[in-house]
């Protein structure tokens, strides 16, 4: 598609007019959509009506809106594009509100559109009506009711430009049945100012210069990195792997900038936070200059607030300006895109006296060596052939034998603690290959996710690291998985439990695990098979890798039924309220956990 | 408003006149947990499509920082000026103030609003309705003095605000 050189002799000419479900589709695939993932309804009949009748765009029925916004969202992330949702009024708005908040929370960039009651409904109570405009305001970077014809082709091109300037988020129009069915005038991208005039892409160059300043100063700096470098792009994720290269510092990230920097880099130090590793976190805690690129000191990388980096000089390069001293109070804010933050950093660095501190930086990365020997995500792996399979063991097999394919493969997890061991066990060297639901946590965003990416990357490896729990949130997404003949392979690591439920109720309530059993649960192999895919289950260590093995080199959807160890945890732990320096390494410390104050208990 | 305790600060903003607008800024203060002590809003340019809101609120000097920054994030937001920490400002309010009362309390109630320059702007045999434009603090005092006189009723707007002197909500 060129889109632009098409529309411009339309412009050219007088106004285009069309039926307004026309007007829309006209308007996608001038802003470049390829695949819409929908679920069709009363209100929005008319825009399935123009769907059917292009060859531009191609729609996927998912079996729950939902799973839609999540489709798109990890079709966003795994491509770098707006992910477009369509679905229909009332109950169909209100199921997408969980995935427009997951969108938000993790900065993906969205368009969806949903369908309402004609306008002169709108306020009736009509059938299938809802306030989705409302509702939705605080789910959304932005969010529209389109009154009026006129309005919806620039609607449109503004809701994509919003979508994905400075920090990119979900943004909703509703569109009037009358609005989808009368006539509207057509007006293409470039006659549309959208109101995006407040992003400030280029960072202040004295800001760089006394960040930069202040790095060669440190004698025990630290890249603190976020999911704004994958944002940003792959420009960002070279610079980044460039500016470690020529400063030597050391590298963590959170959960949401995986593959920004290779996880096999010696500098790279995995995550830090709650379930972050020792090394990383005693950086954090130890370091005296904290780079903090494009993350945003979340609860779960900060710990305790005022026992976080307490002796560190603070640098925070955000696009998002209240993002900067939200939390932590920074000694050098950078507003500005972070790969161009990255870049003049980079030049910076190389203009600026040489650095003076090697000697010290080494005795630094001696230190954190001596943090890394400890090896942190060690676990204890009985090698019987009847051996009850641990969860960390059946992760890192999944981890590894999906690395022997040599195939470029993608991951997405459910949430819990199968989500943090896939997230200390998997390494990314490549930026969007992580799927993960980061700040709102929700369960059932994986399914649907491997959907998103496998319709992006219809040859790539798809995984979805799941718990028995959160999977079957929206196991209706195995028919999606069906019709479209989706290879993804769904790892249910399996311990009958929420685990990260029954951690913490180990951990903080007396073991007394209150309805965190996960009872009366399916038969994932016959699930599986009534959906039409493969079902494969693994009971003993002697049929782990052979049932890897099996669902990797099968050509078609897999769910695999790894039943695990029902008792383990994940470790290590900053137990709620606590300092990086007070993390809990293994069951031999879980009594610490019952320490946890009142204050602490208070936090989720 | 410019004596008031530290922490409280006037916050003027220009939006879009557009439906959802206000919800929007609303939504903002009640879901991030800021407080709102008084708001007004209303359109001021010649076509009716950029409203002026004003909103008084309390927070540290990082809480209004913050409050700043996340109403920037909106939108149809076009500018955000927090007139407390940018230079000296001007605010006034309006209030409608109702005393029933006769005999002395109400020739009182007479002597005091003449004093504090408000209008009767409406009278009965039993009661008055004053008018009174002033500071939040004169209005404040003026309905303390009225409390043991008869007050009845009070209807207050809300401040509007202004920065002093050449510059704008625009240039400044």
């Amino acid at each position: 598609m060129t889109p632009k050189t098409a529309s411009a002799p339309m412009a050219a000419q007088t106004t285009t007019t069309l039926p307004g479900a026309e007007v829309l589709m006209r308007a996608l695939v001038e802003q470049g959509v390829e695949v819409i993932f929908g679920y069709p309804g009363g209100a929005v009949l008319p825009i399935y009506d123009a769907l059917f009748r292009q060859n531009h765009i191609r729609h996927i029925l998912v079996r729950h809106e939902q799973a839609a916004v999540h489709a798109a969202e990890a079709y966003a992330r795994s491509t770098g594009k707006v992910g477009v949702v369509l679905v229909t009024s009332g109950p169909g708005a209100t199921n997408a509100v969980t995935g427009l908040l997951d969108a938000l929370m993790d900065s993906i960039p969205l368009v969806c559109l949903s369908g309402q009651v004609p306008t002169a409904l709108i306020g009736n109570d009509a059938f299938q009506e809802a306030d989705t405009t409302g509702i939705t305001r605080p789910v959304t970077k932005y969010n529209y009711l389109v009154r009026r014809p006129e309005d919806l082709a620039a609607t449109v091109h503004e809701a994509f430009a919003i979508a994905q300037a400075g920090r990119p988020g979900p943004v909703l129009i509703d569109l009037p049945k009358n609005i989808t069915v009368g006539n509207a005038p057509y007006k293409g991208a470039d006659e549309v100012k959208p109101r995006v005039g407040k992003v400030q892409v280029e960072p202040d160059r004295d800001a760089i210069v006394r960040a930069v300043a202040a790095m060669k100063n440190g004698r025990r700096p630290l890249f603190y990195t976020g999911g704004g470098i994958i944002n940003s792009g792959s420009e960002a994720c070279e610079g980044l792997r460039k500016l470690a290269k020529l400063t030597g510092f050391p590298v963590t990230s959170t959960l949401m900038g995986f593959g920004a920097f290779p996880g096999t880099d010696k500098q790279f130090l995995g995550m830090l936070g709650m379930h972050g590793t020792y090394e990383a976190n005693l950086a954090t805690h130890g370091c005296d200059v904290l780079i903090a690129l494009g993350s945003r000191f979340d609860d779960r990388v900060t710990g305790r607030l005022d026992a976080f980096s307490p002796d560190s000089f603070k640098i925070h390069a955000d696009i998002d300006p209240s993002q900067i001293n939200k939390i932590i109070p920074v000694d050098q804010p950078i507003v500005g895109d972070v790969g161009r933050t990255i870049a003049l950093m980079i030049e910076e660095w190389e203009k600026q006296p040489a650095y003076e501190h090697k000697a010290e930086l080494t005795a630094w990365w001696e230190q954190i060596e001596a943090w890394r020997a400890l090896d942190c995500l060690r676990f204890n792996q009985d090698q019987a052939p009847d051996a009850i399979i641990k969860p960390q063991q059946a992760i890192q097999r999944i981890y590894e034998l999906a690395q022997q394919t040599g195939r470029d493969t993608f991951v997405s997890t459910e949430v819990g603690q199968h989500q943090m061991w896939a997230a200390q066990f998997f390494k990314f060297d490549k930026p969007n290959r992580w799927l993960t639901s980061g700040g709102l946590g929700t369960m059932g965003y994986g399914l649907p996710a491997a959907v998103g990416a496998q319709i992006a990357h219809p040859d790539a490896l798809v995984l979805d690291v799941a718990g028995e729990a959160s999977t079957l949130m929206n196991i209706q997404e195995l028919g999606t998985i069906a019709q479209y003949r989706l290879p993804v392979k769904l790892f249910i690591i399996n311990n009958h439990y929420m685990g990260m439920v029954r951690q913490w109720q180990e951990l903080l309530h007396g073991s007394r695990y209150s309805e965190s059993y996960s009872d009366a649960l399916p038969d994932f192999v016959k699930l599986a098979e009534s959906f039409h895919a493969k079902g494969l289950r693994a009971t003993r260590m002697d049929q782990l890798d052979d049932v890897i093995r099996e669902a990797l080199a099968h050509d078609g959807p897999v769910v695999v039924d790894l039943c695990v160890a029902e008792g383990e945890n994940c470790f290590p732990m900053i137990p709620s309220g606590a300092a990086h320096n007070e993390m809990i390494l293994g069951p031999e410390q879980e009594e610490r956990g019952a320490k946890v104050t009142r204050e602490g208990m208070m936090l989720v | 408003m410019q004596q008031e305790a530290p922490g409280s600060a006037v916050i003027s903003l220009l939006v879009d006149n557009e439906s959802g607008a206000l919800g929007r800024i609303i939504g903002l203060f009640s879901g991030r947990g800021y407080n709102i002590r008084s708001l007004t809003v209303a359109p001021v340019d010649e076509h009716g499509l950029v409203s002026r809101v004003n909103i008084v609120t309390t927070g540290t000097l990082s809480d209004i920082r913050q409050i700043k920054a996340q109403i920037e994030r909106l939108v149809p937001v076009s500018r955000v000026v927090d007139l407390s920490s940018e230079g000296p400002h001007v605010a006034r309010e309006m209030a409608l103030i109702k005393v029933v009362s006769s005999g002395e309390p109400r020739t009182e109630a007479l002597r005091i609003a003449e004093a504090f320059r408000a209008r009767a702007v409406d009278t009965t045999a039993s009661s008055f309705v004053f008018e009174l434009t002033g500071s939040s603090d004169k209005l404040d005092s003026f309905i303390e003095l009225m409390r043991p006189l008869g007050l009845a009723e009070v209807s207050r707007t809300g401040i509007a605000a202004i920065c002093r002197g050449p510059q704008t909500i625009q240039n400044n």
